[in-house]
């Protein structure tokens, strides 16, 4: 028998505000273990929690972005359990109302575009860490990630194959790095997933047993975890016994899913209003004023810049992975209307040099003028392509202007207005058919005709004086 | 308090003089009032606000020997709860009423007996065992604030801090012939507040009359950003001229004064009441119907809320934790089982059955709907009355163990005290005669939300037209 296979998936994004969700204590990954601690974020007695607005304000920019419902009266609830990580025997999370509810993300399948259900998106607090020493005998506690803001994101059982999962969480972390919420760092934890899981037989409309799956930090590890669970599934079933509910975490080593604790293990977590919270009231003007700052969607720009700059898919994917990148390749073009040529610089040369990640792109020493400078300069002639790749990288190293470094290299420029001119002259008699094109209206073909004069000179005419003086002969 | 501010500025007496008299009853104390006496800290502060007595004239906290409840944390002071789970806790924090207190140049004695957690209503489940009632030995000073009431009724500080959740001020206020004062829920910082139920528990004042409390509340009140409760308003300080009762209406509620309600007491209530009469108040019946659930709903709500309130006590971070577990669950357990007391124990047993998976709805859910209907009871009551007057408990002070084997007879005394705190608003207690015994009778005065200044300033005028307040019990320092 073949079967239909059903996933949904639960994302914790933890926030990139600088400060905890109620405390002041700073939510900075990697620091010596509790010192990003205070008696709010430990647990002490007598301590209240005072919410940090910014957690809302990031929610809702989320909500929006999957076109959810905002609540507008928000409750905080206590969801108990006793664990040493939990500092206070309970977690702050929202339970009833959640944030944002009734929202979808559309993604690009095989089949075309799908559109993903987003059930809820609620705030919570994280938990702190256990690290266990080496010899099982002791375990410490680190509570700096204890307080750290999260954003739940639950989807609905929308998913029906591994490949749509993996895209549905690209699209999802994409999203969350594009509004600036979270860093999508799956492997420091900033960005996790769990998934439900169930299959049934083909075209049946009632739900499998389903099993959760937890502890997957790579998107590689979600991928192999959900085909391994999938097939477990559909070999139980095949062998004519039943799916058990249950928790399965992933093992990495052992390249397996095994059970965590099953449905009768699983705890009561006693869940009730926050008493020590009021209710956060979010109106349409806090909504209206987060709506403003939204970025165009990342999904909306990649179709913009496929049909706007005539980019292929490919470039577009790429170029608007991150924001950052995405604006980079915008201020080049704006500059310089070469938008496929831009494209292959950044994807090749440009994300080669960002080697801490796209964010990087921002002290990137090469800016969108300087380089749109040096492709003017292949353009032109000046330079060949190759050679080019040398003035890049020196241009990333030392932060020097294309012009000079091709001027330091010993190619001095000629900057002699009347030589200069002379020389324009005899190429523009040289090339008359070009002329007539550019008197017709082609005056994109004054770059051929600087290119002709660098040509000439090897590189050595001054590029603005020359392009002032081609120019100035042209519209006389 | 008031007449030993007066006293500091005429140089008849000085805060380390006053300061030392008190640590030096304190060391005979039969009482039990204390868990903590900080007595270098008491005198180094009587000594600084010595020196400032004659710059500030207008500070009647200053230099003034004050006594805090053992949940109310002090930074470098043990704030124990009265629990062995916490005997080794000492805070880093001030609580924001102590800072506030701090600031005026108080003098903190130390820190006061109770019952373990705030949970109970005799002292008797305090782990360093239960206090005393100054005015007959043999007696409960009641509680929770038991150690508080004790103190200020035999002059072991000049004024003390107390909490309420369902009459933990009010009713050892009123065994014990002082005056106290459960504010309003949201106008003084919880911050410090060691919690027992979160949307029940308020800080409040406790001292000899209705003017000391007046003042003293007006120290501590105020919007304290660090607790998300507190109501930003804008706090005004208190007259203490007393307030004319002419044409004042004061709601009796028939519910309280039905079955249960001893014979001493209702005569001394309903003497009290005449008083006010006298003084031109109106008189009117009024009823209250849902507050007969009042107890039900309170046990339903304080438990659940505590429930998850005392889950840090897991012997993971601070506080006591019992050697020799095997694994993590056997450490929670022989922790908490040895750290918390049998009503503590009760409690939470109660609260966490009350929030469980499928008790949920018929429990937690129904009392948080049966307290809004407490809740529009007294809205609709305060239409017709300005103030809702009774007795604070049905009986005087009992012997010191008569209730220890019967928790649920102890639990149903809270009837009068627990209203006011499932609404929120303020209850004033204040002394209104005494039994033939001479045991203290208290009288309970109810205004709506930041009404306090009617409350206190009926309490003002009554004490300025009655003596019940002044009378001193049979063992006090004096």
């Amino acid at each position: 028998m073949e079967y239909d296979v059903i996933i949904g998936l639960e994302v914790h994004a933890q926030l990139l505000t600088e400060t905890k969700i109620f405390c002041s204590c700073p939510t900075t990954f990697g620091d010596e273990p509790n010192t990003n601690t205070c008696p709010v974020c430990i647990g002490m007695p007598g301590i209240l929690p005072v919410l940090n607005k910014k957690i809302v304000d990031f929610g809702i920019k989320l909500g929006i972005a999957t076109h959810c419902k905002i609540a507008k009266t928000n409750i905080f609830a206590r969801k108990n359990y006793f664990y040493p990580d939990l500092p206070k025997g309970y977690q702050i999370t929202q339970y009833e109302s959640p944030l944002c509810e009734h929202g979808f993300l559309d993604i690009d399948t095989t089949g075309g575009s799908k559109r993903i259900g987003i059930t809820r998106i609620h705030m919570e607090e994280d938990a702190g860490k256990l690290i266990h020493d080496l010899k099982g005998h002791r375990s410490f506690i680190d509570f700096n990630r204890a307080g750290v803001p999260l954003l739940e994101i639950v989807s609905e059982p929308d998913m029906r194959s591994t490949d749509e999962a993996d895209t549905y969480l690209r699209e999802l972390r994409q999203l969350l790095v594009y509004l600036e919420i979270c860093d999508g760092n799956m492997e420091q934890g900033s960005f996790r997933c769990d998934a439900n899981i169930s299959v049934r037989p083909k075209g049946s409309t009632f739900f499998g047993v389903r099993t959760e799956l937890k502890n997957m930090n790579s998107f590689r590890n979600v991928h192999r975890a959900l085909s391994y669970e999938i097939k477990r599934h559909i070999d139980v079933l095949r062998s004519g016994r039943e799916v058990t509910q249950q928790t399965m975490l992933w093992g990495e080593t052992a390249n397996a899913t095994r059970s965590m604790r099953t449905k009768e293990e699983s705890h009561d977590y006693r869940y009730f209003p926050e008493p020590d919270l009021v209710p956060v009231m979010v109106d349409n003007a806090w909504i209206g004023k987060i709506r403003k700052t939204l970025p165009e969607m990342p999904r909306e720009r990649r179709k913009r810049f496929e049909e706007g700059y005539g980019l292929p898919g490919y470039d577009a994917d790429i170029l608007t992975q991150s924001r950052d990148v995405a604006d980079y390749f915008e201020d080049c073009v704006s500059l310089l209307d070469s938008p496929k040529e831009i494209s292959n610089w950044i994807m090749t040369e440009v994300l080669r040099v960002l080697k801490g990640g796209t964010a990087d792109i921002k002290a990137l020493k090469v800016t969108p003028r300087m380089l749109t400078s040096m492709i003017r300069l292949i353009d032109g002639g000046a330079i060949s392509g190759k050679m080019a790749k040398d003035v890049f990288n020196e241009m990333a190293e030392t932060g020097k202007s294309s012009e000079e470094i091709v001027k330091d290299s010993g190619l001095k420029q000629i900057s002699d207005e009347g030589h200069l001119k002379n020389l324009a002259k005899t190429i523009l008699e040289d090339h008359k058919k070009e002329v007539g094109s550019y008197k017709k209206g082609k005056t994109q073909l004054i770059g051929f005709f600087v290119g002709q004069l660098m040509k000439a000179t090897k590189g050595k005419a001054n590029p603005e004086l020359t392009n002032k003086i081609i120019k100035e002969i042209l519209e006389e | 308090m008031l007449d030993l501010a007066r006293n500091f500025r005429m140089g008849n007496i000085s805060p380390l003089d006053i300061t030392e008299k008190i640590l030096e009853a304190i060391r005979h104390d039969p009482l039990n009032a204390y868990i903590t006496v900080d007595e270098t800290g008491a005198k180094n502060a009587a000594k600084k606000a010595g020196e400032k007595i004659r710059k500030e004239n207008n500070n009647p906290l200053l230099g003034v020997p004050v006594a805090i409840k053992d949940n109310i944390c002090i930074k470098q002071m043990a704030t124990t709860c009265a629990s062995n789970i916490l005997s080794s806790f000492v805070p880093t924090y001030d609580a924001h009423v102590v800072e506030k207190l701090k600031k005026m140049g108080a003098v903190i004695v130390g820190k006061t007996n109770m019952d373990e957690f705030a949970m109970g209503s005799t002292t008797n489940t305090s782990n360093i065992g239960t206090s005393k009632n100054p005015w007959d030995l043999g007696k409960t000073p009641g509680g929770s604030s038991g150690g508080s009431a004790a103190a200020v009724a035999a002059g072991l500080c000049a004024a003390a801090l107390g909490s309420d959740t369902g009459g933990s001020i009010r009713q050892p206020a009123s065994f014990c012939g002082i005056t106290g004062l459960k504010p309003t829920y949201g106008s003084v910082s919880r911050f410090g507040l060691v919690a027992f139920a979160s949307s029940l528990d308020q800080i409040g004042p406790m001292a000899g009359s209705a003017r000391d409390v007046a003042v003293l509340y007006d120290a501590i009140k105020g919007y304290d950003p660090k607790d998300s409760t507190s109501v930003d308003i804008g706090y005004l300080p208190t007259t203490l001229d007393g307030l004319d009762m002419q044409g004042v209406r004061l709601g009796v509620p028939k519910a309280f004064f039905g079955e249960g309600l001893s014979t001493n007491v209702k005569k001394a209530v309903k003497d009290g009441i005449a008083v006010f009469k006298e003084l031109g108040a109106k008189i009117i019946a009024i009823d209250l119907p849902n507050i007969k659930y009042g107890v039900a709903v309170y046990y339903i709500v304080a438990t659940a809320e505590a429930s998850s309130n005392l889950a840090r006590y897991d012997g993971v971070r601070y506080g006591l934790r019992e050697k020799g577990a095997d694994d993590l669950i056997d450490m929670y357990m022989d922790t908490r089982a040895k750290g918390f007391g049998i009503e503590v124990k009760r409690r939470i047993m109660l609260g966490t059955y009350a929030l469980s998976a499928g008790y949920y709805d018929q429990y937690y859910k129904k009392a948080s709907k049966v307290r809004t209907l407490v809740i529009e009871d007294f809205v609709k009551a305060f239409d017709v009355c300005d103030i809702i007057i009774g007795p604070t408990t049905p009986t005087p002070a009992f012997g010191l163990y008569d209730m220890a084997d019967d928790p649920l007879s102890l639990y149903l005394l809270d009837l009068y005290t627990i209203p006011a705190n499932l609404t929120g608003g303020p209850a004033l207690s204040i002394p209104c005669g005494f039994t033939k015994e001479g045991l203290p009778i208290g009288m309970q005065l109810m205004a709506p939300a930041f009404k306090e200044d009617i409350l206190l300033g009926a309490g003002i005028t009554f004490q300025d037209h009655t003596g019940f307040h002044e009378k001193r019990p049979q063992w006090n320092m004096m």
